[in-house]
């Protein structure tokens, strides 16, 4: 990209981070929890795509990240009398500590292993925090109580989405993220160009560990009763992947583009047929795989291309 | 002085009950082109894994410039400067010409990067003869094309040595011609490169020494004229074609 580009890019990505900040202002309690929905997918799916997007090791660990960062603001507030902040800042170390550990026991995995590794993983995690919860710490339920608005959780996270799309754009343009697209693409050539390929991969996974944890805190005072079983529901994780695919990953703000149609979606499905949403989401999975495999915006920029082509 | 490159010791690579390269040892001196001949199957392209990285030897031992390398991984080993293509050629399709040719410079012992890196990429894509295909799609670039590409990859780390496999497999005659030619004109630049052939007049033409493997071990090694006058190689290759 060239500098004048990079520049444009910039300054759009501000100015739509200040738009997005304001939606508090028009936005009424329904609009202002949809808006707040969208934030926490867009983080999600975002930080999610910096390491799945360019290595195409599709992780369904993103529940356990976020799970984490629910529960121990939930455990923190509840159990040890914690501060609310205290918690915010404990929780995605922990998650990133969780990400790093994931992130190494599946070096050697890849494709399906890799899928169905991270989601046992995430499983097991929820299964022992949920029999520590119920034998142990349990007994009073973890309340999560401030005096934070949606609103105001909502500017926290377009703040962090912010922080994300920055990282994600420096990543992109750093060797860092030159060697995860080589790994994407073949990662034996990845090794034998002086690649370290688990250094770089556990990187990335780390950080969309970090990043999912402190979303699973931020939002937890949305819930008020903290639920294992809740926060750490494999569906976040099914939910972040089908989003972030059908946006696209190939571009930083790809996944947004799935991310807000879905969202909405999911949105009128509950409300109007609460019993279809899985429905919905295995339908969405099957639209995506066969025929949006590069995702909204890939399938933009392929019919651009191609109407370039054609009219030279 | 003569210079040793690559030293080979008793190396031993076996899969199950498998002895794909046994007990073989050589060594390759600065600026020789050295080449490895021998029957589909004889073990060439795990030999060429182990000096890589790509495998690690069972027993024996490599070094490269007195350095022991058996226990590096590929990456390491590359940053020490052995760069190499494969079998079956492994060209990057998500990425561009420049960018599978930057692949090769920016993680290795050079690390150029930014406008620097696409410069001397577009310098190595001219040497390899891909001029004016920069901008197409490398899943469409032709047999030898992807060829010429991922030798520019591997020439862009500036190798200490070059490990290329069968590069010349698969070419029509003019195009064999053409990749003869481009391997001699890095012979004359002073690379220093191990050569998996089965073009005998490759062979003759481009290296100073050759080893012949067969089922694992080496049966043969010197000049060119030589080994392939050895009645014993002569007989591993009936009914191949030489
Ligand atoms: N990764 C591997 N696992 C098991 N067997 C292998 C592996 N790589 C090569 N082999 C076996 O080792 C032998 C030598 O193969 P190879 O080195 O590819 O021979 P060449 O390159 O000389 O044709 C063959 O029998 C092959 O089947
Ligand atoms: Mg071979």
């Amino acid at each position: 990209m060239s500098h004048e580009n990079e520049i444009k890019s910039l300054v759009w990505g501000a100015v739509l981070l200040v738009l997005a900040a304001c939606v508090p202002l028009v936005a009424n309690g329904y609009w202002m929890s949809i808006a707040l929905t969208i934030a926490m997918f867009t983080v999600l799916a975002t930080s999610w795509s910096l390491f799945s997007g360019p290595t195409h090791y599709i992780s369904l660990a993103t529940a356990a990240f976020f799970g984490v960062g629910g529960y121990l603001v939930g455990t923190g507030m509840s159990d040890y009398n914690m501060d609310f902040w205290t918690m915010v800042a404990i929780a995605p170390v922990v998650g990133a500590v969780l990400a790093f550990l994931i992130g190494i026991a599946t070096l050697r995995l890849s494709g399906v292993y890799f899928v169905i590794f991270t989601l046992g993983l995430a499983e097991m995690i929820r299964t022992l925090v949920s029999w520590i919860q119920n034998n142990f710490t349990g007994s009073r339920g973890l309340y999560v109580l401030t005096d934070l608005t949606e609103a105001d959780i909502y500017i926290y996270l377009v703040i962090l989405a912010a922080v994300v799309y920055l990282v994600g754009w420096w990543v992109n343009r750093s060797r860092l993220g030159f060697a995860l697209r080589i790994i994407g693409n073949d990662e034996t050539v990845a090794r034998h160009v002086g690649i370290n390929t688990a250094t770089s991969k556990v990187i990335l996974f780390t950080f969309s560990g970090f990043v999912a944890a402190l979303v699973g805190a931020l939002i937890a005072p949305r819930y008020t009763y903290i639920e294992p079983n809740g926060v750490f529901s494999p569906e976040i994780s099914f939910i972040v992947v089908i989003m972030a695919l059908l946006g696209g990953t190939g571009r930083l703000w790809g996944p947004i583009v799935g991310v807000i149609p879905f969202a909405l979606l999911q949105e009128y499905i509950n409300a109007n047929y609460s019993n279809y949403s899985t429905l919905v989401m295995g339908i969405a999975f099957l639209v995506i795989v066969y025929f949006l495999p590069k995702g909204v915006v890939g399938r933009i920029e392929q019919l651009l291309a191609s109407r370039g082509r054609s009219t030279w | 002085m003569v210079a040793t490159v690559l030293s080979v010791a008793n190396a031993t690579k076996r899969f199950g009950g498998l002895v794909a390269v046994n007990n073989l040892s050589f060594e390759v001196q600065q600026n020789e082109v050295m080449g490895i001949i021998g029957p589909n199957g004889s073990g060439k392209t795990t030999m060429m894994n182990l000096i890589s990285g790509a495998l690690r030897v069972s027993e024996g031992s490599i070094g490269l410039n007195g350095r022991f390398i058996s226990t590096l991984t590929a990456s390491q080993i590359n940053q020490r400067g052995i760069a190499r293509t494969f079998q079956l050629v492994r060209v990057l399709p998500g990425l561009g010409v420049v960018e599978n040719c930057m692949a090769g410079m920016v993680f290795g012992h050079r690390r150029l990067w930014g406008d620097q890196a696409r410069y001397e990429a577009g310098k190595l894509i001219e040497r390899v003869g891909l001029s004016g295909k920069e901008a197409v799609p490398v899943g469409s670039l032709t047999y030898i094309d992807q060829k010429r590409l991922e030798l520019a990859r591997a020439l862009a780390s500036s190798p200490k040595l070059l490990l290329l496999d069968e590069w010349l497999a698969g070419l029509n005659p003019t195009e064999l011609q053409e990749g003869i030619d481009l391997i001699r004109s890095l012979r004359e630049e002073g690379i220093t490169i191990i050569l998996v052939e089965h073009v005998m007049d490759a062979i003759r033409s481009l290296c100073d020494r050759c080893i012949v493997m067969a089922a694992g071990s080496k049966i043969a090694e010197g000049s060119p004229g030589e080994v392939l006058a050895d009645p014993e190689v002569v007989k591993v290759y009936i009914g191949e074609d030489v």
